[in-house]
């Protein structure tokens, strides 16, 4: 059975229809690229999945591990093992990002009957995953992306998920604004999260990504459907071609 | 079905404020109601000397003769200063010995109002806790106070209600820092009461001591008011800090009960070099109005406020601070967080002024104010008078709403939606919060958390 099972979903965003019937199936241990246009729904179907406040399912199912992922409050996803990378992570003035993290898993921990991480588990964790995507134990300590470049943002993502350890993982856009030596930092931190257990959609502008991460599936959004799905080779003749004539 | 909801509703705003609760415990009243008799009560029952009891009767007299103001941005229904007990005490033995003697209902209430778990071995005498010396104001008299003996050996002579009827007398000699955080509980428990403390601490030359105050009151359906004066006096290169955590019965969704805490808070930098810093954090009280203000006529003297004032529901609150800049090379700090919710009204008011003789003064303020919803008001109000061209004055001041994006972050990282709030919440008040003692900080966050609950649909 699938890990993540999308089926002709529809979702709106405030009065209107980004989503328009988008059927997704990722198996647990898979890899999938969603790739397509400016406007096509991508962010939407993180937010969505996610369980953002305005971004409303009016139609379809979602199912997560056999569950129904949209029935679910946002925080309750996230224990149930659902991790959303966002494209612009968010500033979170005074609150450390140490103290976010431990926050966040300990509520997770709460929420799925599990004791709370002692702190010094939880700073040897938070270290590791730090020291694994560049991040000094002074970006842990400051406020969360309180004055971190894009980059940093970015890989303070990637620590949050390490750290977090969610079965399934949608990553927004994750690679742009990257430089060349960061993309292959966030690439090896995916493929080393890669686990028969686990699966990922990751959802990019460009194939560059996809040359570090190799995925199993590459699908194409447009018009808030999926039109088209093949292997990796649909990502370079996407990056060859443009979307004008695939997504079509 | 309605009756069950209702119920259901009763239960869930009354387990939203948790120091609701009264105790029954038996007290002596005044006769209700206020004219000289009342005073004249008071000042027997503290077996006053005469010059005290002129001293009051002169300031009742006087205070017959005034007007409430009306400046502040507030809507305040007027009180009936007869409908009220201006002096109420527990009844019990005319000394104590040791905390044991102490009404066990008292001790009882100081574990549900949370005391910080440090403060409770304190009280409980546990062997080996951290030395925070706990004043317990119950009403109007002071019942327990622990750490007497040991404050006296540091030098710390602490006399309570040996002046006024009710509050604090602290005095810290020459050179001496005081070794433990002096902490003051101020409950009103009777019906119909008015809570009137006076505190007044005077550190001497080079003299250092940091006090805390916290306040509760029971959840009842008539306002209640505390109207305390605080006076604080530092002589030459002397530092007081002085924390309130004041978490009074803020009255229901629909602004019923509640106290009026209106409170007279004010500093004498005397001594050249001496400090003094207000940290408050006012989350409770129906109506809040205060403003902890500093004289600073000491060369080199520093002022400081840092306030977070949370209001809820139909709470109000018109607080800030005076800064007022009479010696050279004077400098003051003023950083304000004030947070609103639900269909509450929040304003931070402050005064600096610098006198014309005062060279090389220096201000900076900061106001932030956060807005959760959007029936709430903010509302900053400084005021500037300068007389001297070398002052160096700055104002900054920032309102925004509470935003979904870092909601969501936080949601989505598995933190529930009141939670994520109060994460928020925290990490705004931090600059704030993180004046406060260890141990008080941690109280603080915890009720900044429960203060919003359900504020943010």
């Amino acid at each position: 059975m699938a890990m993540l099972k999308i089926e002709n979903l529809h979702a709106n965003v405030g009065d209107k229809e980004i989503l328009k019937g988008l059927t997704l199936e990722v198996g647990a241990g898979e890899v999938h690229a969603i790739m397509g246009p400016n406007g096509s729904g991508k962010s939407t179907l993180g937010y969505v999945l996610a369980g953002r406040e305005g971004y409303e399912a009016t139609s379809g199912s979602v199912t997560f591990d056999g569950r129904d992922l949209l029935a679910m409050a946002p925080h309750e996803r996230a224990a149930a093992g659902f991790f959303l990378g966002l494209q612009y992570p968010v500033e979170i003035p005074g609150v450390s990002n140490l103290n976010f993290l431990r926050t966040a898993l300990n509520a997770q921990r709460k929420l799925r009957g599990e004791p709370d991480i002692s702190a010094a588990d939880f700073m040897r964790l938070a270290r590791t995953e730090a020291d694994a995507f560049d991040l000094t134990m002074d970006h842990m300590k400051r406020g969360v992306n309180v004055g971190f470049s894009g980059g940093e943002k970015k890989r303070n993502e990637m620590v949050q998920m390490a750290l977090l350890a969610p079965k399934f993982a949608v990553l927004d856009e994750t690679d742009s604004g990257l430089d060349i030596d960061a993309l292959k930092t966030v690439a090896g931190g995916i493929n080393l999260l890669r686990s028969p257990e686990r699966g990922f959609l990751l959802i990019t502008h460009y194939q560059r990504l996809l040359d570090y991460v190799k995925p199993d599936k590459v699908h194409v959004l447009s018009g808030g459907r999926i039109v088209r799905s093949g292997g990796p080779e649909l990502a370079h003749a996407l990056e060859r071609e443009g979307y004008g004539e695939l997504a079509a | 079905m309605a009756a069950n909801e209702q119920a259901l509703a009763l239960a869930k705003e009354q387990s939203k404020y948790k120091w609701g609760f009264s105790s029954d415990i038996e007290s002596d009243f005044a006769p209700k109601g206020l004219d000289e008799d009342t005073v004249r009560f008071i000042s027997a029952k503290k077996a006053e000397p005469e010059w005290m009891l002129e001293w009051r009767l002169k300031a009742f007299r006087l205070w017959q003769g005034m007007e409430s103001p009306d400046w502040a941005k507030l809507s305040i229904p007027p009180i009936d200063y007869q409908d009220a007990y201006y002096y109420a005490a527990p009844r019990k033995k005319p000394t104590l010995k040791s905390l044991d003697e102490l009404d066990p209902e008292i001790l009882l209430t100081y574990q549900k109002l949370g005391i910080p778990i440090e403060e409770q071995k304190v009280l409980a005498g546990v062997e080996g806790a951290r030395k925070v010396a706990v004043d317990a104001v119950f009403d109007s008299v002071s019942v327990a106070t622990t750490f007497r003996e040991e404050l006296k050996r540091a030098g710390v002579i602490f006399l309570n209600s040996a002046v006024f009827s009710d509050g604090t007398f602290v005095y810290v000699p020459e050179g001496v820092r005081c070794p433990m955080e002096l902490s003051t509980y101020f409950r009103i428990n009777a019906e119909n009461t008015g809570q009137f403390e006076r505190t007044l601490i005077i550190a001497d030359k080079g003299a250092y001591v940091s006090y805390l105050e916290g306040c509760t009151a029971p959840q009842r359906d008539e306002n209640q008011l505390h109207a305390a004066v605080v006076e604080l006096v530092a002589l030459e290169d002397a530092e007081i800090k002085y924390s309130t955590v004041q978490n009074w019965y803020p009255g229901d969704e629909n602004g019923k009960g509640g106290i009026y805490n209106f409170v007279t808070k004010r500093a004498h930098c005397r001594g050249d070099r001496s400090k003094v810093s207000w940290t408050q954090v006012e989350t409770g009280s129906a109506i809040t109005w205060k403003y902890p203000s500093c004289v600073l006529s000491g060369k080199d003297s520093v002022g400081e406020f840092y306030s977070v004032a949370l209001t809820n529901n139909m709470q109000q609150a018109d607080t800030g601070t005076k800064m007022i800049h009479l010696g050279a090379g004077s400098r003051s700090t003023i950083i304000s967080k004030g947070i609103s919710a639900g269909r509450s009204n929040n304003t931070y008011r402050g005064l600096v002024r610098v006198g014309p003789s005062a060279e090389g003064v220096r201000n900076f303020t900061q106001c932030d104010s956060l807005l959760l919803g959007s029936e709430c008001g903010a509302h900053t109000v400084p005021y500037i008078e300068v007389k001297n061209p070398s002052a160096q004055i700055e104002h900054e001041a920032t309102t925004s709403k509470i935003s979904d994006d870092q909601l969501f972050y936080a949601q989505s990282r598995g933190l529930d939606r009141e939670a994520a709030v109060a994460l928020i919440v925290n990490g705004f008040a931090k600059e704030v919060l993180q004046q406060l003692p260890m141990e008080f900080a941690v109280e603080a966050q915890k009720l900044l958390g429960i203060s919003l609950e359900g504020s943010v649909g």
